[in-house]
């Protein structure tokens, strides 16, 4: 199988679980499996990043670039596999990423401009 | 060691023997052990074991108040010792107090007056080891520390270690009971050994175990020159009681003397290697410098910048000292490597992985993926005195790297050398190429600014407090004053590398060298005193787990009015540690035990949480927290600031984003 099929195929089945997913994604329970998962660890409670991880939010990554990711990587961040974070828990990670506020344009903070 | 073999009847060193039975002598230990000993000489076939556990009258003895001693006849052996050390100028000795070094410590403070060297009371040998360290990152000149040969060598054996990888020099002298014979019974016993320095061998430059004044003399200023030959490290002596505690006793029919102080030159860089690094960095079309602990002083900040501007070359600073002003244009972040035709690496401690990278991905049987990081044809040069000092059970040389052009030399010391090379091997044909490179040089790094920037304001507001907010509202309250930020242990994204302007040697200290945690602390407080005789102020972030691995060390800072002000970059975890054992269970798939806390059980510092202000507050510091609102910050730092230039140390306890 090609990058590109494979890549297809992984985005097809993210959408799938997304669209089985019964319940409504919520951002109150995503903020709770953000920390319970150590997402927090090297992405941040605010999911800001740091040297250890990209910034997630805000205005995250669409959720099928997400969601193939976090299952498969084989980069520096180690993959979750569904059997240690289930579709509903990644599907209210998201919401929690979706619903960060964009922050404050480094120009209106003094402090960034000294 | 110092006095001959003597048959049991006779008496050849009756004063120590005095001395030893004086001291022991309070209580029933007086009876008991001399008696025991005396059987036991009186008949050599007795199967009595020589070292026998400490009964409770030995152990009384050795914690007690001693009982009158008889004089000591004539000048002790120690009071010379004082005269050795002062030769050198050695202005504080940190050390926590140890009876195995108490001949020589009487006479510091009583002959020597407690000056030149100070004593600094310290609550861990670790930490007397770590104070030293941070202090010479400051002033440039080592300090001495004193501990128990084994018990005391043993706390500070990870400070030492932490010097070693730091290219650090720290003088450790153990005290320890040589002779076996004459070796008091219980504690004492347990405090000697054969060879104490055998414990710090491996990551030590030099030691000895001097068995006469003479010795001591020549070793002690033998071991401080080689300490301060580069590459720079730590050395350390055996202090044999006897002669602290024994009168002065002439060496051959002479007078012990004090050997003069010569400082050994620096090496320098083949004269023909140094001219082909010039030939390929001249004719390279995109060269680049990385520097690690290229800037041993502050004369090496300028000769960089020199070099870099004479070849308009990006330089990477890994950061193991305040190398090349960030805010240079030439400044860059490690992935310009990647279009580099020529890499020039000075004292870089692991130049393996300035050229490769390494995935921990658990792949390949679980050991990971590596790949290279640069072209297949770019040239290498390395110029890094560490070769000159190699040993062989500890890692730190890292993976071995092919190199181009090796250099076994300082980097300081060869920077003139080369940079003259460098002028003369620029054809003027290459003039314009490199002028332009500076240009695009300039555009690059104040577009990486911006970026630094806009990544730094998201989650300003966050709670708890994001590393970016904690690390910009600090420099602002400090931006006016001549800074040094004496150490950053844990780890706050980088973000004072990344936004502070860091342009003179003392703005950057480095870090611990070998990573052991619990060098931030008292570091801290060994820099904080050397910026305090400088009149700068003194600042760290503080991680909480760092602090907790010897938090005497804050007594230690108040006792001698210290300085500092301590922010702390409090993520209540090993956060390192968690992320660690978080990524291992994803490999095996399992679902991490977090029990009652955020992290991986076992990795965080929580319920409780820890109250650093009150325990800071317990030991003399004035301190404030915790601190959760980031708006709450700039009011904080403004009163321990105030304190601060009072001339006290002061504590913030902020909690912190994880990174």
């Amino acid at each position: 199988m090609t990058r590109t099929r494979l890549l297809f195929a992984l985005l097809l089945g993210a959408f799938a679980a997304t669209a089985a997913h019964a319940q409504p994604a919520s951002a109150e329970r995503g903020r709770a499996a953000f920390i319970k998962n150590g997402c927090w660890q090297c992405h941040g409670f605010a999911g800001q990043g740091g040297v250890t991880g990209p910034a997630l939010a805000p205005n995250p990554k669409p959720f099928a670039v997400i969601s193939v990711f976090v299952r498969n990587t084989s980069g520096a961040m180690p993959p979750y596999q569904k059997s240690i974070l289930s579709d509903a828990d990644l599907a209210d990670i998201y919401a929690y990423l979706q619903s960060i506020p964009k922050g404050r344009d480094y120009k209106s903070i003094p402090l960034l401009n000294q | 060691m110092s006095r001959k073999p003597a048959a049991p009847t006779a008496s050849p060193a009756p004063e120590r023997r005095k001395f030893l039975t004086g001291a022991m002598a309070a209580g029933a230990a007086a009876v008991a052990a001399p008696a025991a000993r005396a059987a036991d000489e009186a008949q050599p076939g007795t199967a009595r074991p020589s070292a026998l556990p400490p009964s409770h009258q030995v152990a009384q003895a050795e914690t007690g108040t001693p009982a009158e001693m008889p004089r000591v006849i004539g000048i002790p052996g120690s009071d010379f010792m004082v005269d050795v050390i002062k030769s050198l100028d050695i202005k504080y000795l940190p050390a926590n107090c140890a009876s195995s070094y108490r001949g020589l410590h009487e006479s510091l403070i009583n002959y020597g007056g407690n000056k030149m060297p100070e004593f600094i009371s310290c609550m861990h040998e670790e930490s007397a080891v770590a104070i030293a360290h941070g202090y010479f990152k400051v002033a440039g000149k080592p300090l001495l520390t004193l501990c128990h040969g084994t018990v005391g060598l043993q706390h500070a054996s990870m400070g030492l270690y932490n010097a070693w990888c730091d290219r650090v020099p720290v003088i450790i002298m153990g005290g320890n009971e040589l002779d076996a014979a004459h070796r008091p019974p219980g504690v004492p016993t347990f405090h000697s050994a054969q060879d104490i320095n055998a414990l710090v061998r491996d990551f030590t430059k030099w030691d000895d175990t001097p068995v006469s004044l003479q010795h001591f003399s020549q070793s002690f200023v033998r071991a401080y020159k080689i300490s301060m030959t580069p590459p720079y490290g730590p050395v350390a002596i055996s202090l044999d009681a006897g002669l602290q505690q024994e009168p002065m006793k002439g060496h051959g029919g002479e007078k012990p003397y004090v050997p003069r102080y010569v400082p050994t030159a620096p090496p320098q860089g083949d004269s023909g290697a140094v001219k082909e690094a010039a030939r390929l960095l001249a004719g390279a079309n995109n060269p680049v410098i990385v520097v690690d602990r290229a800037a041993r002083t502050a004369n090496g900040v300028p000769l960089l910048v020199q070099l870099a501007e004479l070849l308009q070359a990006r330089v990477v600073d890994q950061g193991g000292r305040m190398n090349f002003p960030r805010t240079h244009y030439l400044s860059a972040g490690p992935g310009v490597v990647g279009n580099a035709d020529v890499i020039i690496g000075m004292e870089v401690a692991d130049f393996w992985a300035t050229v490769n990278g390494f995935t921990d991905n658990g792949t390949n049987g679980g050991i990971g993926e590596n790949h290279t990081r640069i072209k297949k044809d770019t040239k290498l040069i390395s110029i890094s005195s560490v070769e000159l000092n190699t040993k062989a059970n500890y890692q730190d040389l890292q993976r071995f790297q092919v190199v181009d052009v090796p250099m076994a030399a300082d980097a300081e010391a060869t920077l003139p050398a080369l940079i003259e090379a460098v002028k003369s091997a620029i054809g003027n044909d290459r003039k314009g190429a490199i002028e332009k490179r500076g240009e695009a040089a300039r555009k690059s790094h104040a577009e990486a600014r911006e970026r630094t920037r806009q990544e730094a304001a998201i989650a300003w507001d966050a709670s708890p407090i994001s590393t970016a907010r904690l690390c910009m509202e600090l420099y602002g309250q400090i931006k006016d004053l001549d800074w040094s930020l004496v150490a950053s242990e844990g780890n706050v994204s980088n973000w004072p590398n990344r936004l502070w302007p860091m342009e003179k040697y003392h703005h950057w200290l480095g870090r611990s060298g070998g990573y052991g945690v619990g060098y931030g602390a008292p570091a801290s407080v060994g820099a904080a005193l050397a910026n305090r005789d400088l009149g700068r102020f003194s600042v760290s972030i503080q991680s909480d787990g760092d602090l907790m691995y010897a938090p005497g060390v804050l007594w230690t800072a108040a006792r001698h009015k210290i300085p500092l002000l301590a922010v702390m970059h409090n993520n209540r975890s090993w956060h390192q540690e968690a992320m660690h054992v978080q990524r291992v269970a994803n490999f095996r798939n399992r679902k991490m035990n977090t029990g009652r806390d955020f992290g991986p059980l076992g990795t965080s510092i929580q319920n409780p949480d820890i109250e650093y202000h009150q325990l800071a507050q317990s030991m003399g510091w004035w301190a404030k927290g915790p601190i959760k609102d980031p708006a709450q910050l700039a009011p904080a730092l403004k009163e321990a600031i105030a304190v601060v230039k009072s001339g006290q140390p002061a504590l913030l306890n902020v909690w912190t984003q994880p990174r």
